[in-house]
């Protein structure tokens, strides 16, 4: 079962940031298809947030069709995000590429500006 | 731990799912004609005068608030939100016009509603367990023994200790598992986390919520602390001076505000309704109620609920926003 954390100072709305670690977890690959989300009543007492943000949020899921709601069950995923969950070779090749920065002397800010770089060399932003 | 506490009840995410734009489900009991939103609350042209020479508390009042809705009750220090909680929960009697609670007067419905004043009034000879007892004998149809415990349970509190040996936030817990034991359909809370620590009061507003998804219970609550009403509230009632200043679902309100910067006066803003401006440099920022779109070079910014809130404080001459649905039905019949 995913767990969400809210930050209240982040800017993000409190909706569009279960909307975002839902796709991270899928991604990731810590849901997969078939996988029930947690209700409302769930993520509510465990955020204390208002139920319906929860359910504009399960809402956005949907229609993008990543989640399905069914009837008296619950809601579940339908398909997964990307194809590289936590054990894949690419990641496992990140991490090495990593181990080898911090061996060279990169602190954690340095690598984020390379990893930044080439990230916008390679995936040009879109103009919003 | 969520799981034991919906003991056999059952949420269904799908159920809700299907709602789309509308508030959460009411429970059965409280939807007297199908597609009819109940009505929670509603004040019609509501006086309150604590004596004859005094200032009214509340003048001239009129609102709704439908059910199903978790209403934040904002306002500056005496502007009348403990007088509106105490004559809803029917400890007051108005001076003049009238509050509906689903329907019936304050106090007809006793036993669908919860009422928690801000100095949290406890019976300091009874221990614990003797005052979940007496909310037991006092709501013999609706008690929720097992829920009201566990309640207790979470802040580490034994049954048997006496009420006037707890701390302030003990207290606010214990009547917090008197009012919620009840599983009322409207709860009335005043400043009900004031003196909580930061953990009893997420624990105990997280228990409230879900309280409000399970069962879609309708709170009204007042408080200060915006951050806390911003991520719990789908629904805001500001009151100055007696009157509501603004009503209406949290979305709505701040979908018809905007902010805007740039160089101008305020008369540049017409045809908008100008809630507050403020110099900034060379130009001005300006808190508006659009009448159409922004035109004229302005940047504009969406308001977070917090500078809504602020911007109406510091400008107590602003003309009150109640949207369709929190405005008082016999009031637009009547206008």
């Amino acid at each position: 079962m995913v767990e969400y954390r809210i930050d209240r100072r982040s800017g993000v709305a409190t909706y569009l940031q279960i909307v975002q670690q839902t796709k991270q977890a899928l991604r990731l690959g810590l849901l997969e298809p078939g996988d029930r989300l947690p209700t409302a009543r769930e993520v509510v007492e465990a955020t204390a947030i208002n139920p319906n943000t929860v359910l504009k949020a399960y809402r956005e899921l949907e229609r993008e069709g990543l989640v399905e709601a069914r009837r008296g069950l619950g809601t579940f995923v339908r398909r997964t995000l990307g194809t590289h969950p936590v054990d894949s070779p690419l990641r496992a090749e990140l991490a090495a590429w990593a181990e080898r920065a911090r061996a060279a002397g990169l602190d954690r800010e340095d690598v984020d500006a390379l990893f930044a770089s080439v990230l916008d060399e390679h995936f040009p932003k879109d103009d919003h | 731990m969520s799981s034991e506490k919906q003991g056999g009840r059952t949420t269904t995410p799908k159920g809700r799912g299907e709602l789309r734009d509308q508030p959460r489900r009411r429970s059965r009991r409280q939807t007297p004609h199908r597609g009819t939103p109940e009505v929670a609350l509603e004040a019609t042209e509501l006086t309150k005068r604590y004596s004859r020479k005094a200032t009214a508390a509340l003048d001239n009042c009129s609102f709704r608030l439908p059910a199903g809705r978790i209403s934040a009750l904002v306002g500056p220090n005496g502007a009348g939100k403990s007088t509106l909680l105490a004559l809803a929960g029917g400890l007051l009697r108005p001076t003049t016009g009238t509050l509906n609670v689903f329907g019936g007067a304050p106090g007809e419905f006793r036993d669908r509603v919860a009422y928690l004043a801000q100095n949290k009034p406890l019976y300091g000879q009874l221990t614990i367990a003797e005052t979940l007892r007496m909310g037991a004998e006092l709501n013999p149809d609706r008690w929720d023994a097992p829920y009201a415990a566990r309640i207790i349970e979470e802040g580490s509190l034994q049954p048997g200790q006496k009420i006037r040996r707890l701390s302030g936030g003990q207290r606010t817990r214990v009547a917090l598992a008197l009012a919620l034991g009840k599983r009322p359909d409207l709860m009335l809370l005043d400043e009900p986390m004031a003196d909580l620590d930061p953990l009893a009061r997420h624990e105990l507003m997280g228990t409230l919520m879900a309280d409000a998804a399970e069962r879609g219970t309708t709170v009204l609550m007042s408080s200060h602390i915006v951050s806390e009403l911003a991520d719990a509230c789908d629904h805001l009632l500001l009151l100055g001076g007696g009157r509501i200043r603004l009503g209406g679902g949290i979305d709505d309100l701040l979908a018809a505000h905007t902010l805007v910067t740039g160089r101008g006066t305020p008369a540049d803003l017409a045809p908008h309704t100008v809630v507050e401006a403020r110099a900034s440099g060379r130009g001005l920022t300006a808190l508006i109620r659009r009448d159409g779109p922004v035109e004229g070079g302005w940047a504009t910014e969406d308001p977070s609920l917090e500078e809504l809130l602020l911007a109406h404080l510091r400008s107590p001459d602003a003309p009150a926003l109640l949207t369709p649905g929190t405005t008082s039905t016999r009031t637009a019949v009547q206008a």
